[in-house]
């Protein structure tokens, strides 16, 4: 008697298709060496970055199944991603902010600002 | 448990297939279930590397010269040799996951060991990259020596790195021992189409661990390269 238990339900991609992916990557990966070798001046950081999100997002979607995964497994990686967001950008308004008020309390008092290391803001650091 | 599973599935109406835990009504449920809580943890892992990310982010944007000083210190050749190696393990990662799904164990156990064998290669370029690092006194430390004009911030470049690569690096070791378990249990054709979880969801560990290293390379060894130069 053949048992009557439901199969996985796994979505099984063709070989080509994983192949394909891995080609993708290759390509990205070329690409961002070379524009690291490339003076794009204040863009070589966003370029590089975009990049690498294009590749992580291709490794999620495609060798992680997440493109055919369910609903909740799908919200539980964006609010994971989003947290991480959160994190970044509101410490970073707070340390990319610091230099601002430093300049204008300089400005106001007309004397140069005394403060800790922290408040030199983003400039060119502290040396 | 399998086999109190066995001997419960008797008094069931219908027979379920072996590896199917009675708190689940289906075997499709119990493998969602399973991606669910491998996702969840593995979101837990994207907050752990993302406070050294954070770190990385916030020190880059005050030491900026410093960054481009230490950057060009690592081997991009070595580096980049590193990311091509993994993510072909990742191409062979999701081979043996799909090997698993179509029932063919040898397939898996094969593509497992040429994964396993691209994840040691990785940690061999980068022992030998670390090893570089000793020999130069680059490592953070008493010994450390930098010639340049921002030492002090350089050794914390290279602080983020070691503790970066060397946090993925060890993630790696623990992906192979996982990864050895997994090939042992194919080896012994405990993976069926209807059941190889296990395969799946130390798949999604491997495909993690790559996906930190697809940000680490450009961010340690490829920022503020071609500024440097100018």
């Amino acid at each position: 008697m053949r048992p009557t238990y439901s199969i996985m339900s796994g979505h099984i991609a063709p070989a080509r298709s994983y192949v394909l992916i891995f080609a993708l990557l290759m390509v990205f990966t070329a690409i961002t060496v070379a524009v690291a070798f490339t003076n794009l001046g204040a863009f070589n950081f966003p370029v590089a970055i975009s990049i690498a999100i294009v590749k992580a997002t291709l490794v999620i979607l495609f060798f992680m199944h997440v493109k055919y995964s369910s609903h909740l497994t799908k919200l539980i990686i964006g609010s994971g991603v989003f947290f991480l967001l959160v994190m970044f950008s509101l410490t970073m308004t707070d340390y990319l902010s610091r230099g601002w008020q430093t300049r204008r309390a300089t400005e106001a008092s007309g004397i140069r600002h005394q403060g800790s290391g922290l408040s030199q803001g983003s400039g060119g650091g502290h040396r | 448990m399998s086999n109190g599973i066995a001997a419960r599935a008797d008094l069931h109406e219908h027979v379920h297939h072996p590896a199917l835990q009675h708190q689940f009504s289906s075997m499709e449920q119990q493998q969602e279930t399973a991606t669910l809580g491998m996702w969840v943890f593995l979101v837990t892992e994207i907050m752990f590397f993302g406070g050294l990310f954070m770190a990385y982010l916030v020190y880059r944007v005050w030491y900026p010269e410093a960054w481009a000083e230490g950057s060009v210190e690592l081997d991009v050749v070595l580096g980049g040799l590193n990311t091509v190696v993994l993510i072909g393990s990742s191409l062979t990662m999701a081979l043996a996951v799909r090997s698993a799904q179509v029932g063919a164990p040898r397939a898996t156990v094969g593509w497992l060991g040429i994964t396993m064998a691209l994840g040691a290669t990785f940690l061999v370029v980068k022992g030998f990259e670390y090893a570089h690092k000793f020999q130069a006194h680059h490592v953070p430390g008493p010994d450390f020596v930098f010639e340049g004009p921002h030492a002090k911030q350089v050794e914390i470049f290279l602080s983020l790195y070691f503790a970066m690569t060397g946090l993925h690096a060890l993630h790696m070791v623990i992906g192979i021992g996982l990864l050895s378990v997994i090939t042992w249990m194919a080896h012994r054709r405990r993976f069926t189409p209807e059941w190889y979880s296990p395969v799946e969801m130390s798949g999604l560990y491997w495909h993690f661990v790559d996906i930190v290293w697809i940000f680490l390379f450009p961010l340690l060894y490829l920022v503020d390269r071609a500024h440097h130069f100018v």
